[in-house]
């Protein structure tokens, strides 16, 4: 099995495709980061319009901790994509270029084979996100700087000591990997069913967008469902930045205002990975390889 | 002789096409066995099916005397094969190929031995290069490359001489040769090509429609001496009556195609054509038929299904 996946993250690392999301996060994060540096005073006061009247802030707010926090708004909802660009292609593109074949004409069984297939993808989406933490984070946190980190949420400002800031990333990442391993999970179950990448990336993408918009809209026939949906808490690494405050509404350091949310997404997405993976394996143990 | 692989009863059906209808055959130890048909005869599903890419409808695979279905890991690990194309990773070159190959069926191969390889298919000059500038013949060798790098007991090439020049043709024919003679391993070789497959074959099955049309020896199956004969008259039934009662009764095979099919050996055809003479029979035709691609273009050009004449 550890033979399996050393081969099939081999595969993955010689194709040229695989280096176009890293180059992809690369160069959006240095644009945002070099827009920011000359000229963050502008977006820090456009930060500020709604509340600069009722508060005062000493210090600069364009730190590399909210930086980092705007990039990850940003780019988690693009990252899905190129997860999907890999995973979606780890069957169907063996199928496109008539390698599946003789991969499973070696002594293995389909079930190792889709399961070193599926880690070696998840192995490559957390490499994908500790190179978008290595440059949204520490990165951003060399050019500008560490500081308290000031959020502003829909309806109330957040405001985070500096010492309390850095484990709510670490646990953002962690969640922020398990949310992308379950789009991973969903583009390679689509993978078994097709002989080209192209659909299972668009399949993947289309799904995704179907359900975000299902679990945004707020029309009740709809609120049922979106407890059930993985695409409810894709974005439940949030949760690590909203803090408990105490009777004189000052924050409580080291609090996460709603763990159970946490926990809960992270179970529904973990369900969903199980289930996808395990739909594979049982489709793919039957399925006549024709291609 | 060892029974290497046995079919038995074997059947595929894809919705309403019966892509292979309960066929029959074994090969044994040092066969280069000729697995014969025409495109759409269900050679490639059958082979497919040996290789469990494809589930069976029916029937059983034995290889090495195994149940292919519950041993499968044991067998796979001594088949080597090409399967229709010799597709590999492209983004890759052939070296890489041919390890990642080679470790994925079970073997540490040391560059020694993968340059060995590439030597043997004539790609050692090309090793360090990427596939995707390999012509289909490099690419077919390279897959044959692949298909012996972990020293397999038994060989499948479906279709090996496909996209190949004469020379590249030539190639794969000598290759097959000596790891037949040489090596002492086990062939299977598909092909629509008979010429190429008269060549090498020691054991020849032809299928159409996805059954058996006749399995033997190829040497039997290509013997001057012994020839299969077509006899054309205007009352075949009366003439086989005529031929059951006399000396050519056990050489009668059976008709096909309003056809009497008669094996003798060559220097027989003019005592034949007295006898018939003799028996009043109104002769059309007498054919003799000594080429494999004549006997295999003539049996599947109808639907009869004829029985294994030759062991």
């Amino acid at each position: 099995m550890l033979t399996l996946i050393q081969i099939e993250l081999y595969k993955i690392f010689r194709r040229p495709r695989t280096y176009i999301a890293f180059g992809a996060i690369a160069a959006l994060i240095l644009i945002i980061q070099f827009g920011l540096k000359v000229d963050g005073k502008s977006y820090a006061d456009f930060l500020m319009k709604d509340v600069g009247g009722s508060m005062e802030i000493d210090g600069n707010i364009i730190n590399g901790y909210l930086i980092c926090y705007i990039m990850l708004q940003l780019l988690l909802v693009h990252v899905p994509l190129l997860v999907a660009l890999i995973a979606a292609d780890m069957i169907s593109g063996e199928a496109n270029m008539g390698t599946l074949r003789l991969l499973l004409s070696k002594p293995y069984s389909r079930t190792e084979l889709l399961l070193a297939k599926f880690l070696a993808a998840t192995v490559y989406t957390i490499m994908l996100l500790i190179w978008l933490a290595i440059l949204a984070l520490f990165v951003s946190m060399w050019i500008f700087g560490i500081g308290d980190m000031f959020l502003m949420k829909s309806s109330y400002v957040v405001l985070i000591s500096q010492n309390d800031v850095f484990w709510r990333y670490a646990g953002a990442f962690v969640f922020a990997a398990l949310a992308m391993v379950t789009v991973a999970a969903l583009g390679f179950l689509l993978s078994i069913f097709a002989e080209n990448s192209i659909g299972p990336i668009v399949a993947t993408m289309s799904i995704i967008v179907f359900f975000t918009i299902l679990s945004t809209l707020n029309i009740p026939i709809f609120n049922a469902l979106k407890p059930y949906l993985f695409t409810t808490h894709l974005i439940s690494w949030k949760e690590f930045f909203d803090l408990k405050v105490n009777d004189a509404n000052e924050a409580i350091i080291g609090s996460i205002q709603n763990p159970q949310r946490i926990i809960t997404s992270a179970l529904v997405l973990l369900l969903h990975i199980v289930g996808f993976v395990g739909a594979g394996i049982l489709i793919f143990n039957r399925k006549d390889v024709l291609s | 002789m060892q029974v290497i692989v046995r079919v038995t009863d074997l059947s595929k059906q894809f919705k309403n096409l019966t892509a292979v209808d309960h066929l029959s055959f074994s090969v044994n130890e040092g066969d280069v066995y000729g697995f014969l048909g025409q495109n759409g005869a269900g050679k490639s599903t059958s082979i497919r099916m040996m290789l469990t890419l494809i589930e069976p409808s029916n029937g059983n695979i034995e290889i090495f005397g195994m149940d292919l279905a519950k041993n499968r890991r044991d067998i796979l690990r001594n088949i080597g094969a090409v399967i229709e194309k010799p597709d590999v990773y492209k983004y890759l070159s052939a070296y890489d190929n041919l390890q990642l190959f080679a470790r994925l069926s079970g073997i540490k191969p040391t560059r020694k031995l993968l340059m060995d390889q590439l030597e043997m298919v004539g790609l050692a000059q090309r090793a360090d290069d990427k596939v995707k500038t390999f012509s289909q013949g490099m690419k077919q060798r390279l897959g044959i490359g692949i298909a012996l790098v972990h020293n397999p007991q038994l060989i499948i090439l479906d279709e090996p001489t496909n996209g190949l020049d004469p020379q590249g043709i030539a190639d794969i024919r000598n290759l097959i040769l000596h790891l037949s003679r040489e090596m002492n391993k086990t062939v299977i070789v598909s092909s629509h090509l008979l010429s190429e497959i008269e060549q090498i074959a020691t054991r020849v099955l032809i299928i159409d429609k996805g059954k058996k049309l006749v399995e033997g020896n190829a040497s039997e199956l290509l013997d001057p001496s012994q020839t299969i004969v077509e006899l054309q008259t205007l009352d075949n039934v009366f003439t086989l009556q005529q031929l059951k009662l006399s000396k050519w009764a056990d050489k009668i095979q059976g008709q096909r195609n309003n056809s009497i099919v008669i094996k003798l050996d060559r220097r027989e055809i003019p005592a034949l054509h007295t006898d018939l003479a003799g028996m009043q029979i109104q002769l059309l035709s007498l054919q003799p038929r000594h080429s494999l691609e004549d006997y295999f273009l003539q049996i599947t050009s109808g639907n009869q299904h004829v029985d294994t004449y030759s062991n």
